[in-house]
């Protein structure tokens, strides 16, 4: 064990990734951020976030990423652009394989979140961008006055289809239950929102058009029937999956491809830890994300207190 | 000519990209678009690495309507590389810098 760059690398530039920078770097750890994209990670596509305290007004899932940022850097965390393949964790010397080099330190924090999930449905991957989307803040505008359709009942789906309404003059919402998972207060503005028509009970089965998205079938699981509707995009926010492919084996997942972790946001390699949502929680929010970040920089540094004596 | 990235218009379209005399790359990005806000500070880095080669530009869709239009754009971000006035390569959505840079040394080949 001859090689190490740093005492700790932390995986992802979302929120959990640099709450986790901040606290390493204000204990003065030997650490590194390293992203595959820009810092941010699923907030940047949040039009509007209001349950993050200390921002009455709200804020904007870009601008909230791009104050976490410049916090960060002030404290002088290193954050570089690479993509983590392979991991060995098998040594007290953790071994990250990149895209462009090998990285090696005492310890890991995985906090890669996760990935809207597919429908897998005809259509959806030939016309994302041509009118399939998962980003309404990027995308939304583009359809003022259109007419389309939403697909999931949870947080996002309801919160970005009552952004849709700034610019759609329809917006179709199909959900597969007869309720809504929501947040009651995103329940409610959906419901009362006279441009959002609810598709209870009912599941998209394909997306159709020439060159753009032109109409879907949706099809009522209670009654059978399908129908077709004329619609200028479709939105889909049917869950996540946890960003852990590169993970391979190397620490315990749970059935769903969540890193598990123990109160310390410890995984089953000892050194590496996990934050936000690439873990098994109950609850996927900033809020939620950042608590783990700070528990899980603490427990590094600990950590890396311990194996360097 | 300092390189950087260039605002330009439907108006300069045709003049600062399709009779460019080099390679050029447009961003296609809007104020309210976070992913946009979030790469470009990765495209003026890469117009660091590329601007003597590569004209940077970047165009407002909400100011210039008339060339996304043209361009089928429904997404944002989205990178289009032209060379000879011709669309070379488009890229939609959040992109690797890694990615882009191998687009970049692509479009040089």
């Amino acid at each position: 064990m001859s090689k190490l760059d740093f005492d700790l690398v932390i995986i992802g530039g979302g929120p959990a990734g640099l709450a986790a920078g901040l606290y390493a770097a204000r204990a003065k750890l030997n650490a590194i951020l390293i992203e595959k994209m820009v810092p941010g990670g699923q907030i940047l596509v949040t039009d509007w976030i209001e349950n993050y305290p200390g921002f009455p007004e709200g804020i904007s899932g870009a601008d909230l990423v791009l104050k976490m940022t410049d916090q960060v850097r002030k404290f002088g965390l290193p954050i570089e652009g690479h993509e983590v393949l392979n991991v060995d964790f098998n040594q007290p010397i953790k071994k990250l394989q990149l895209n462009d080099k090998d990285l090696y330190a005492k310890s890991v924090i995985i906090a890669t979140g996760a990935s809207p999930r597919k429908l897998r449905i005809p259509g959806e991957d030939i016309f994302y961008g041509k009118g399939v989307s998962t980003c309404a803040t990027c995308d939304g505008p583009f359809y003022k006055d259109g007419v389309v359709a939403a697909v999931g009942g949870g947080d996002t789906a309801v919160q970005e289809s009552i952004f849709l309404t700034k610019f759609a003059r329809k917006v179709y919402l199909i959900h597969r239950r007869d309720r809504l998972r929501a947040e009651a207060i995103l329940q409610e503005r959906a419901l009362s929102n006279g441009k959002i028509e609810m598709l209870w009970d009912s599941v998209l089965k394909r997306i159709d058009g020439l060159t753009n998205v032109e109409r879907i079938s949706v099809e009522n699981l209670k009654t059978g029937v399908t129908k077709n509707l004329k619609v200028d995009a479709c939105f889909i926010w049917v869950g996540i999956l946890p960003n852990t492919g590169f993970l391979k084996d190397a620490v315990a997942l749970d059935q769903s491809g969540f890193v598990i972790v123990d109160s310390n946001m410890k995984t089953s390699a000892p050194g590496v830890f996990a934050a936000g949502d690439v873990r098994n929680t109950p609850l996927r929010q900033i809020v939620t994300a950042v608590g783990d970040a700070a528990i899980a920089a603490v427990s590094a540094e600990h950590y890396i207190e311990a194996v360097s004596r | 000519m300092a390189a950087g990235v260039n605002e330009i218009g439907d108006n300069s379209f045709d003049a600062e990209v399709l009779k460019a005399d080099k390679p050029v790359l447009v961003d296609f990005w809007a104020p309210w678009c976070g992913p946009c806000r979030a790469i470009a500070p990765m495209v003026e880095e890469l117009a660091g690495t590329f601007g003597t080669q590569i004209k940077f530009a970047k165009c407002n869709v909400d100011e210039n309507p008339a060339t996304p239009g043209k361009y089928g754009i429904r997404a944002i971000p989205t990178l289009i590389l032209f060379k000879g006035g011709n669309v070379v390569e488009q890229i939609t959505g959040m992109v690797a810098k890694s990615k882009l840079e191998a687009a970049l040394n692509k479009l040089l080949s």
